[in-house]
């Protein structure tokens, strides 16, 4: 029997997406072409921006296509900083928080190498953003400032960063402030409606988070904010990005993203139930649950527990011999598990940080999952911790 | 059946290895151990199995053979280990082997330790040696069938309790075997060329690796007598029997070919000599180590003192911490901090490393030692 508690790094596909991915794929046409079929295809993508632009308080004109959340964030941070700077060469800084994904931080790397000034805003112990750090550094120089970037919620902690509060300093200084929102969306209310968050200049959303297809997610800009191309080409989506677009793909996403966002509430009530049911099992077990421990900053899906003594590396090897599938923060490109970044961020020592584990619950999350792994835990664990 | 870890290079020995014992029923789980601290994207040429590349070979081989796959990441101990032990002994003049460390102390120690304390019963490997079980629960290793290709003497340094958890399926198949069979199982890997040199220096530019480590250190290159005959960058560039790379500014005497017969580290000084006074007759060795019982002798056996080196009798006497080992038959260019390998006729026995030799001298005849110190 396998238990799947891994839903932050992809979930299962819902049957209404993979539905609407099959009538999709099975349309002929190019939407950028002039005849019936293109039309047609033109059609079905432009109804499917409508409807996640209506899902999250956008405009349809604000959501571009992307392959992702990660080029979509690229997108974002390289495009915004850029074509600030081109505007005037003092907007020379781009803030980025210590917990941002590598989609982000590796793009404000690539910045730093064109002359940026990128600079790390601490976190707490908690791993929420230190509002009082970002004033004081926004109140310092606010003109030379190019990009916010801070995540709606964190893909390792679960943490929610306020970004109400971050919008309301961007708005006031009018510094464009990008969020990814890829974990968030469909767990939290995550809107892109100017009235609500009236600071928020673009926002990274993925489809396979949420029970779309791999492969699509989109960037939410505003239509005035300026934004320099990071690919070239058709100029397809909003002369941002280039390629043709999929329209199988973006129609399925549209269909998840509006269940999920529909369903939302009842959805994060449920899954909240699962995941404090499993906060507290690893507690008693010897584990620290990382992260806020109030509701209101802890996204309903994640659970971070770092298990003292024994290696991620080798808990999870464990677990996926007991049919229960779990990640570390992070891992290289050959496989190793490496130390989180997020961790080490928020405080913890270098032990720590490749002792974490992060179990996240999805749509076929239900307390057989749970029970599951609570019982094969123990046993893991001390053989785990045996040397 | 049992529950085994297969350690995954990428390679094609380790994939055959693998698959043998996934056909033989037992429940295997690959791992592919991640050594190298910054490994590079691609192999360049026949290097060992540090880059993405093996990393991803591997994968793909526990894919094809329907098995778990996991990277265990020993890069922080091997380093320790391994890589520092490497530029230490070369630091005193000495010439290491870093694969027979890596056994050592790697994959037959902490990564064993690790498999059986994660509950498997043991190791597969691709290594071309033999296993043996005796109904007394005696376990011996032997040399591979394939004696081009055979290497005992890499696992020299085993004990008897590794040898019991470890399986070597390639011990009886020639090389060229095996790749046809990981081809007819339709192996990516079969083409893949074997690795030889160091893994952890990826252009093979072994003296240029340990210059960025332990920087210029100049010396003489002294004859017997003491005159000099050229400068020198650091001892750490050469090794005992090493003829190229001298560059000494004046000819021999006898104009023949000159070789290094000695590298003293203290003083920088690397002393050449001809052919003749390679021959070495006794090697007084430290650290024994045993694949079974201990055998302080004095005994009969052979002797290899290098990867791929032929063996030759000796007669071998031992402690607790010595080996001393009385060539019956000269050998040219023995390196200290090479490890002897001591084997009954194709049983290996133990090994210790040299730490010393003594050249065959034209009065005495060697015989062997009564006693050792």
């Amino acid at each position: 029997m396998q238990h799947y508690l891994d839903h932050a790094a992809t979930t299962p596909m819902l049957p209404v997406a993979i539905d609407t991915w099959q009538l999709g794929a099975a349309e002929l046409g190019n939407a950028s072409s002039i005849h019936a079929s293109g039309r047609n295809a033109r059609r079905i993508v432009e109804e499917s921006r409508e409807r996640i632009a209506a899902r999250l308080g956008a405009h349809p004109g604000e959501v571009v296509f992307t392959s992702g959340a990660n080029e979509a964030d690229n997108l974002a941070v390289l495009g915004l900083a850029r074509a600030r700077r081109a505007v005037a060469s003092r907007m020379n800084r781009v803030l980025v928080s210590a917990v941002e994904h590598p989609a982000v931080r590796s793009a404000a790397a690539q910045l730093a190498t064109e002359g940026f000034e990128v600079v790390e805003l601490p976190v707490d112990g908690r791993g929420l953003l230190r509002l009082d750090v970002l004033c004081d550094d926004i109140r310092h120089a606010p003109e030379q400032v190019a990009l916010l970037s801070c995540m709606w919620a964190n893909n390792e902690t679960g943490a929610v960063q306020p970004v109400a509060e971050i919008a309301a300093q961007a708005a006031a200084h009018a510094i464009p402030y990008h969020c990814d929102a890829a974990q968030a969306l469909g767990f939290l209310p995550v809107t892109f409606a100017a009235a609500a968050m009236p600071g928020l200049t673009a926002m990274s959303i993925s489809g396979h988070k949420v029970g779309g297809p791999m492969g699509i997610g989109a960037l939410l800009v505003r239509k005035d904010a300026a934004v320099a191309p990071t690919s070239y080409g058709g100029g397809q989506e909003r002369r941002l990005r280039s390629g043709t677009v999929p329209v199988a793909l973006i129609a399925s996403f549209a269909a998840a993203l509006e269940e999920v966002v529909t369903e939302r509430e009842h959805r994060a009530a449920r899954l909240r139930k699962l995941r404090d049911m499993l906060a507290d099992g690893l507690r008693e077990l010897g584990a620290e649950i990382v992260g806020p421990t109030e509701t209101s900053h802890l996204a309903p899906h994640i659970c971070y527990a770092v298990f003292p003594a024994v290696p991620a590396e080798t808990l999870l090897l464990l677990l996926d011999q007991a049919g229960i599938a779990a990640s570390a923060g992070s891992a290289c490109s050959a496989g190793v598990v490496q130390p989180s970044e997020v961790l080490l961020a928020m405080g913890y020592s270098a032990e720590q940080a490749v002792s974490g584990v992060r179990f996240s619950l999805g749509w076929t999350t239900d307390a057989d999952d749970i029970d599951a792994l609570l019982q094969v835990l123990p046993a893991l664990l001390e053989r785990g911790a045996s040397r | 059946m049992s529950r085994l870890v297969a350690a995954l290079s990428g390679g094609v020995d380790s994939a055959v290895a693998a698959a043998r014992m996934v056909d033989a029923g037992h429940d295997v789980t690959a791992v592919h151990l991640a050594l190298a601290r910054n490994p590079l994207l691609h192999r360049a040429g026949s290097r060992g199995c540090c880059s993405l590349e093996d990393a991803h070979d591997a994968k793909r081989v526990a894919d094809m053979l329907g098995i778990p796959y996991y990277v265990w990441d020993f890069s922080e101990r091997f380093q320790q280990e391994v890589v520092v032990d490497f530029i230490a002994e070369y630091a005193a003049g000495r010439t290491p082997n870093p694969c027979l460390r890596c056994n050592e102390r790697i994959k037959f120690a902490a990564m064993l330790d690790r498999a059986l304390t994660l509950g498997f019963d043991g190791l597969i490997t691709g290594h071309y040696a033999r296993v043996e079980h005796a109904a007394d629960d005696m376990v011996t290793l032997h040399r591979s069938v394939d004696t081009a290709k055979d290497q005992s003497y890499v696992l020299g340094v085993m004990t008897a309790e590794q040898l019991r958890h470890s399986h070597f399926p390639l011990g009886g198949s020639a090389k060229p075997a095996v790749r046809a069979e990981a081809a007819a199982r339709g192996l990516l890997v079969a083409d893949k060329p074997d690795s030889y040199d160091i893994c952890f220096i990826s252009d093979g530019d072994t003296a240029g690796w340990l210059h960025g480590f332990l920087g210029s250190q100049p010396g003489h290159i002294v004859d017997a007598s003491g005159q000099v005959l050229g400068e020198h960058d650091g001892t750490y560039r050469f090794t005992i029997g090493q003829r190229k790379g001298l560059a000494l500014t004046r000819p021999a005497s006898d104009g023949k070919p000159r070789y290094v017969v000695d590298i003293d580290a203290a003083s920088r000084r690397v002393t050449v000599a001809g052919h003749n006074r390679l021959a070495v007759a006794v090697l007084h060795c430290g650290r024994p180590t045993w694949c079974g019982p201990e055998v302080f002798g004095p005994w009969e056996g052979t002797v290899q003192v290098r990867a791929h080196a032929a063996e030759v009798p000796a007669t071998i006497v031992a402690d607790a911490e010595n080996m001393l080992i009385a060539l019956h038959s000269p050998v040219l260019g023995v390196a200290p901090g090479q490890s002897a390998v001591c084997y009954d006729g194709t049983r290996v026995v133990g090994s210790a490393i040299i730490q010393r030799t003594e050249p065959v001298s034209a009065e005495t005849v060697v015989t062997p030692p009564t006693a050792v110190k």
